[in-house]
């Protein structure tokens, strides 16, 4: 269909959690534009249906938006049509998986099957100009630590139950703290002095943070330490699993290059302590920029610029959303030159 | 000194020395930077301690492994015996069909006195067992812990399932029956049936499940 030299441009849909975001992006990697709104809950966490009521309202809006700001037009200048599938809630998904087979369909595009963590992985070997890390993918839905082999990302270690950003935030959240949570208790645990005893779970490669999180608030409600350094040891536990885990397959796999994406890479305190891992293996650290930190469109659209190029595209009677979609099922033809 | 960095890992460093004159291997947990020094010391101590009682728990129970000659948990060192021979991992490929299944049928046996005793291994995979004497020698015990569960016990049977299918696809499956009759012949038909069962159940855990289909398209579909 096409060649693998052909700049193709690609339109992206990301709506798997609190944001529904459309992206314009090519192959070689130039983001044209990045325009994502997000559902912040009145309170509580992320209701599926509330959230995907706000994606709906605002998916004609930010698709506009996005086209006016790239000044593109669909049916000359876009190639294909990119979806985030999975992994994500079903409500949500439903509404971005819905506008991208519309446009798939009214303008005859090719329609491209994006998973979500693949697409944080890419952006941020763009943004990093990184070419085969090991990956550390932390986010409030997601807590991965991938590396590429044999032409898939393998996942190495994994949460068994809540995501690193989730702990944090429902953290917060409880407390009120504030929102979003990560910032909010790290701005209190940098006055911690004290390191409180708390539940430390690394399960082989794989890390555990709900028992963590549940002795956390127990001792916050029962007052008997100072909130600083509750937050302190929290953010000091947390961060470490997944620092441990991630030198584990440092060690293992012998990468020479470790990128931080997903929504919690803002993390200050994460960055430093990876960093500080990092120079013990003579490894490279990199961070995805905050701009793509998040959820995003772009992410999707250049990942499924990547696809096209390798002429992934899904027929429209087959894009079912795939909510546990995970990493290792999904061929990633684009690493193959390495 | 007679010192040599035998091997890096992520936690700790191995060190072939000498010791009165014997060759010994002394494993150091390296103080990490990124850590809190006071979480930090704390961790070293407790895995340090845990892995010696353990190592020394296994021995007594007759289970072949290093012994341990001296432990300083504050600074999270293990000095123990110097076993000399190659990894199973590195061999497995030149030892005789009946010499193999016999030797499985002991790991599978020792597996079963460290699980009847409280004791997972946590890291059972063949580069982790050494051959002396013609005898199998399980080392690394660095992530081992004390549990009842038959959860951790099938985990940790599942983690050797899939080590050999990894490494020795082929002869996988053989020697994996060999391991659970000789596990099965120490914790009792039934227990070894939980195990069996709880294997099989960690498999359709999302995670594996994809992995063993290949599928041959780019995307695999639901439903």
């Amino acid at each position: 269909m096409n060649t693998l030299s052909e700049e193709l441009i690609v339109l992206g849909i990301e709506s798997t959690a609190h944001t529904y975001g459309v992206g314009i992006a090519t192959s070689s990697g130039r983001i044209i534009t990045n325009v994502n709104s997000i559902y912040v809950p009145v309170r509580g966490g992320i209701h599926p249906r509330e959230a995907a009521e706000h994606h709906s309202k605002t998916s004609a809006e930010t698709l506009k938006e996005a086209l006016r700001k790239s000044g593109l037009d669909i049916r000359e200048d876009i190639n294909g049509i990119a979806v985030a599938l999975g992994p994500g809630m079903g409500p949500c998904l439903r509404v971005g998986c819905s506008v991208a087979r519309a446009l798939a369909c009214y303008f005859d595009k090719p329609l491209i099957p994006v998973n979500h963590a693949i697409a944080h992985i890419e952006i941020a070997k763009l943004a990093t100009n990184t070419r085969d890390p090991l990956i550390v993918y932390v986010s409030g839905g997601n807590t991965i630590i991938m590396a590429y082999s044999e032409g898939r990302y393998r996942v190495f270690g994994e949460t068994l139950d809540i995501p690193l950003g989730n702990c944090i935030d429902v953290f917060a959240r409880e407390l009120n703290l504030g929102y979003p949570g990560v910032p909010a208790v790290e701005r209190i645990a940098r006055k911690g002095k004290k390191l409180i005893n708390l539940p430390y779970t690394v399960k082989g490669q794989d890390v555990s943070f709900s028992g963590l999180l549940t002795t956390a608030l127990r001792l916050a409600k029962e007052g008997r330490y100072e909130l600083a350094d509750l937050c302190y040891s929290l953010v000091e536990i947390a961060y470490n699993m997944v620092v441990e885990v991630a030198e584990r397959a440092l060690a293992h796999t012998r990468k020479q290059e470790l990128i931080l994406t997903g929504g919690v890479a803002r993390s200050n305190i994460l960055q430093e302590k990876l960093r500080r891992m990092c120079r013990l293996h003579s490894a490279r650290f990199a961070v995805v920029p905050d701009e793509y930190a998040g959820d995003n469109g772009a992410m999707i659209a250049y990942t499924g610029a990547l696809a096209l190029k390798y002429g992934i595209t899904i027929p429209l009677e087959k894009s079912y959303i795939r909510q546990r979609w995970r990493v290792e099922e999904v061929d990633v033809p684009w690493m193959k030159k390495l | 000194m007679d010192e040599e960095i035998i091997g890096i890992g992520a936690e700790a460093i191995l060190i072939k020395t000498k010791l009165y004159g014997f060759t010994v291997i002394k494993k150091v947990r390296v103080p990490k930077s990124y850590r809190d020094p006071r979480f930090d010391e704390v961790i070293r101590y407790n895995r340090t301690a845990t892995e010696a009682k353990i190592m020394i728990e296994s021995k007594m129970l007759g289970i072949p492994c290093p012994s341990i000659i001296e432990v300083d948990p504050y600074e999270g060192i293990i000095v123990m015996d110097y076993i000399e021979g190659p990894r199973l991992s590195d061999v497995i490929n030149e030892i005789p069909g009946n010499t193999l299944s016999m030797l499985f049928y002991k790991i599978g046996k020792y597996i079963g006195v460290l699980h009847k005793n409280g004791i997972i291994h946590g890291d059972l995979t063949t580069s982790n067992m050494l051959i002396h004497n013609h005898e199998i020698y399980l080392i690394d015990f660095g992530l081992s812990y004390y549990s009842y569960q038959l959860e951790d016990r099938g985990v940790d049977m599942h983690l050797l399932l899939r080590a050999l299918e990894s490494t020795h696809y082929s002869l996988s499956t053989l020697l994996f029956k060999e391991v659970m009759r000789g596990y099965s012949e120490v914790v009792g038909e039934l227990e070894a049936k939980n195990v069996a069962e709880k294997i099989k159940e960690i498999r359709r855990r999302g995670r594996y499940v994809k992995e063993r289909k290949r599928v041959k398209s780019s995307i695999c579909y639901e439903e």
